[in-house]
Formats: C-alpha cells, sequence, structure tokens
C-alpha cells in the first residue's frame, strides 16, 4: 500500500501501541514532550512539514492507516485546486503545496470520506474505493461527467 | 504582526500546517478542523492549553503529541487559568528582559469543549476574562460530554437524546433550552466575542485572527458537529454544519466590546430547523406524532433569536 504523497523517512513509521519507551505510569506530573529533535532555529510555520526535524514524540511519526476500510483515491486530471478538501480535512491529510493539491497522506488518513463530499469538480476528484484497491484500477474506473437533471 | 493570507482559499493552503495527523479524534471529528483554522490563520508562535476533553485526550496519546507549538495539558476546567498563567509570567519576563527572543510575536490561546467551558470551568473562564489577560478562548461546542460517552450539558439544545438525557416513553430528550454563553461572555465586557462555524472557514480565519490581534480575553464559540453522539455518518460534517448555519441553529454573529453586534453571515435561503434535525440521530424521536410540538418549539426560538440579533444589530447598542 503507497504511503501518499511526500512521505518522509519519519512520517508515520510506527504503529500505535509498538513503541518503545517508559511506561505511561513512570511519566511524572510536568514532563515535557518536544515536538522536535532540535531546538527550532526558525518559527516554526516558517518550516515545510518535510524539512522538519521530528522528534519520536510527535504524531507525525505515528500511522492511523490501519483504521480505514476505505480510502480516498485523488484523480489529478479534473482537480482545479480549490482546496476545499485541504481546509476540512480533520487528520491534516491533503497535502498541498504552493496552491496545489499533491496528493493524499496515507499514513494520517481515516477514510472519513469529508474531502470527497466538499469537492466541487463534475466527476469528482477525489472518490473511496475500497482499502485494498490499487491506485491505476481505481482510476480507470472513473466515472463520467453526469449530466444535469432536468 | 504576521498573519497568513486568507483572501481565498488557495493563499490559505499555502499555511504550514502546526496540528499533526494520527491524533486520535474521530474519523470526520470537526474539533480538528476547527483547531487547523485556526492554527493555519496565523504564524505568530502559539501557547496553547486544553482543558480535558475529545480534544486533549486524543492529541496526546503517550508517548505522542500532535502539537508543533507549546502546549499544555491541564485539568478539566484549567485551560483558561492555564494560558493566563503562561501569559502573565511572559509580560513579567518581557518586562525584567529575560526572554530569549522578546520580539517574536507569541499568541496564548486555550481550547476547551462546552463541558468544560459551559459547565465545569465557567468560573475560571470568568475569571480569567475579569482580570483581562490578553488570550483566546476557544469553546469547541458539540453539545455533550462527548469524552465520556455523551451527556448532556448546558450547551446541549432542547429535544436531543444524550446518554444522560434519554428519549424514550416518558421523555423527548433534554428537557431544558441551551444557555447562551456568546451573551454571557459579552456581558464581561470582553473585547471580542463571536459564534463561528468551520463550515464558514474564511469567517471563521478572519474572526480568528481578529481576536489574536485583539488585545485582552475574547471568546470564541465554535459548532463543532460530532459524528459520534449526533449520529451521522462521518463523511457528512461540513454538510450537517452548513445545515446548522443556514437553518440559523447557530447563527454567526460577533459583539464587540460587549454591545456592538455584527450579523457575519446571512444566509441565502434559511432553510426550516426540520431538515437539520432529521439528519442527525439524536433527534429522531422528535419525528413521532406526540413530539413533533419540540420541533415547532425550536423552530420558534430560533425564529425569535435571529429577530433579536438583527435588532441589536441595527440599534447598535
Ligand atoms: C474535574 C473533572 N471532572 C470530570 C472529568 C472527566 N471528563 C473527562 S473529559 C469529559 C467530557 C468533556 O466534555 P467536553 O468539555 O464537552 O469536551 P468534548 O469531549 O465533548 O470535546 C469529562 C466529564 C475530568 N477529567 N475532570
Ligand atoms: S478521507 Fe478524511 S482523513 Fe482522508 S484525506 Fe479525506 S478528509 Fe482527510
Ligand atoms: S476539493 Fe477536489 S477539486 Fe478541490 S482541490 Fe480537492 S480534489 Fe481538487
Ligand atoms: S466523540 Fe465526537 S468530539 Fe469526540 S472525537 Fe469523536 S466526533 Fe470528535
Ligand atoms: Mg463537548
Amino acid at each position: 500500500m503507497s504511503r501518499g504523497v511526500l512521505a518522509t523517512e519519519k512520517r508515520g513509521i510506527r504503529e500505535l501501541g509498538a513503541e518503545e519507551f517508559v511506561g505511561w505510569d513512570e511519566v511524572t506530573q510536568g514532563v515535557i514532550l518536544p515536538s522536535f529533535e532540535s531546538e527550532l532555529k526558525e518559527n516554526v510555520s516558517h518550516i515545510r512539514p518535510e524539512e522538519r526535524d521530528y522528534s519520536d514524540f510527535n504524531s507525525y511519526t505515528a500511522t492511523v492507516a490501519s483504521w480505514r476500510v476505505i480510502k480516498p483515491v485523488y484523480n489529478r486530471d479534473i482537480c482545479i485546486d480549490c482546496q476545499n478538501c485541504w481546509v476540512w480535512c480533520p487528520d491534516t491529510s491533503i497535502i498541498s503545496r504552493d496552491k496545489q493539491m499533491l496528493g493524499i497522506d496515507y499514513d494520517h488518513c481515516k477514510g472519513c470520506g469529508v474531502c470527497v463530499e466538499v469537492c466541487p469538480t463534475n466527476p469528482k476528484s477525489l472518490l473511496m474505493f475500497g482499502e485494498a484497491e490499487e491506485t491505476e484500477d481505481a482510476l480507470a474506473k472513473w466515472p463520467e461527467k453526469k449530466k444535469k437533471a432536468k | 504582526m504576521a498573519i497568513t493570507n486568507i483572501k481565498n482559499l488557495k493563499e490559505f493552503s499555502t499555511a504550514n500546517e502546526r496540528f499533526e495527523g494520527a491524533h486520535l479524534l474521530c474519523p470526520g471529528c470537526a474539533h480538528s478542523m476547527i483547531v487547523r483554522e485556526l492554527m493555519n490563520a496565523t504564524d505568530d508562535n502559539l501557547v496553547i492549553a486544553s482543558n480535558t476533553g475529545c480534544l486533549e485526550v486524543s492529541t496526546a496519546v503517550y508517548p505522542y503529541t500532535s502539537w508543533d507549538t507549546s502546549w499544555i495539558h491541564i485539568g478539566f476546567e484549567n485551560a483558561a487559568t492555564a494560558v493566563s498563567g503562561a501569559e502573565a509570567m511572559y509580560k513579567a519576563r518581557k518586562r525584567k528582559g529575560t526572554l530569549k527572543d522578546p520580539d517574536a510575536p507569541v499568541k496564548f490561546v486555550a481550547f476547551g469543549g462546552d463541558g468544560s467551558t459551559y459547565d465545569i470551568g465557567f468560573q475560571w473562564l470568568s475569571g480569567a476574562v475579569e482580570r483581562g489577560h490578553d488570550f483566546t478562548y476557544i469553546c469547541l461546542d458539540n453539545e455533550n460530554y462527548a469524552n465520556t460517552g455523551g451527556q448532556r450539558s448546558s450547551a446541549t439544545p432542547i429535544g436531543a437524546h444524550t446518554s444522560t438525557a434519554q428519549a424514550g416513553r416518558v421523555s423527548y430528550g433534554k428537557k431544558e433550552k441551551k444557555k447562551d454563553l456568546v451573551a454571557i461572555m459579552a456581558a464581561h465586557g470582553a473585547p471580542y466575542v463571536a459564534q463561528l462555524a468551520p463550515n464558514k472557514w474564511k469567517i471563521m480565519a478572519k474572526g480568528f485572527q481578529k481576536a489574536l490581534e485583539t488585545e485582552g480575553p475574547c471568546f470564541i464559540n465554535t459548532v463543532s458537529a460530532c459524528t459520534t453522539e449526533w449520529k451521522f455518518d462521518p463523511k457528512d460534517t461540513i454538510h450537517i454544519t452548513d445545515l446548522a448555519t443556514d437553518t440559523l441553529m447557530f447563527p454567526i454573529y460577533e459583539i464587540i466590546n460587549g454591545h456592538e453586534l455584527n450579523i457575519l453571515y446571512r444566509p441565502k435561503n434559511i432553510i426550516p430547523v426540520e431538515e437539520y434535525l432529521a439528519a442527525q440521530g439524536r433527534y429522531k424521536h422528535l419525528f413521532k406524532p406526540e413530539n413533533r410540538h419540540v420541533i415547532e418549539q425550536i423552530q420558534k426560538e430560533i425564529n425569535e433569536k435571529w429577530e433579536y440579533l438583527q435588532r441589536r444589530e441595527e440599534a447598535r447598542v
């Protein structure tokens, strides 16, 4: 299964519960979890995610891909880069850079289907398929433009 | 202050995300949509505190944090307190010249659910606003105690089924009306108070920017559709929120300095509230003949509230 666009060496590499850390009962009040490996030299909102030095404590390094039974597939040919899917994805899983929708982060997408619902094109540029479906097969099954009902 | 360009959605989408995936909120949860819209609306440094609730619990499951900003995990009722303490310390250190980067803009934000905001953390919120700290408090109003199994709160509307106000043979669900917390926070004289919704992303991002820029305590109530407790399909979160704003169940407005009221969104076609209720399992029982009167009452109260908001806006008092 593809991990989706802009996957890095750190993104979504760990299954939840499989981490090796001290137990939660060894954590004391006032403990601090650093989101990054080293102190940032710059405001984090000026660094692109794929260039950040995420620490192992950052949930960026974890995956929830196993939550999905259906997944969104993206069809670039129809997309108008409106960014509806980007703004409303609850799981930061629509990857847009320089005003362009690039694709889906399958490490963090939970398959809710919100992005498909808010996609305005006809036919839609995002559609839900079974988790096991290959992207090429999904794209080959893409529906035709729907005529307006009279 | 440096703020993100939100002229249109394409510009907005160039913001670098500071809220990470693999948090454990339900698929389709609106809490994270609201958090992303806030964090992407600014590139200032943020110090955030969360009350206990779905957002806090799901974004800090040991050993993970989903926050790329300073974020304080605190008790159920204490986000306003924790963040006002951080803000007071920041001001003191700035005065004493002990900050590493005194010129970097920092904003203080607290998130709370409706249970912690309308009910259990209310006096702490009220205190922090009365003391005049420079912070923005955002209530994620999903109208129930979602994280502990959907108990009723004072934000739950009349007629909704919850695990502690059940609909059945002898009851139509919650009997009491929703508390008007927006009015109560405006009555504190807070410089900026608003009610916003994530489907109206531009109005919401603008409101967040306004609150962050305003000096002093600001309060924003946001409608946060909860797929699990409102009982609708996760894919429909934005559709349900559209119905909430377009039936005027959740009117979108701001109140400046406790009195100047501005309506921020006027639906082109006001939809009957029935459509909003019918789309959610928690209102299913209201469609039985013996409960129909509750729907009528809800519609009547929506109409009255809308009339009131419009008159307040006109009167400028
Ligand atoms: C003082 C206190 N009382 C009760 C709880 C248990 N508790 C944890 S989360 C929660 C519900 C939170 O509801 P809400 O604030 O509406 O947030 P939501 O989960 O709905 O987002 C409760 C009752 C607690 N942690 N602390
Ligand atoms: S299915 Fe849901 S989580 Fe996945 S990309 Fe679409 S909106 Fe995001
Ligand atoms: S909502 Fe659809 S058209 Fe808009 S950017 Fe996403 S995929 Fe493209
Ligand atoms: S129970 Fe509701 S508020 Fe909590 S994570 Fe699920 S959808 Fe979100
Ligand atoms: Mg709640």
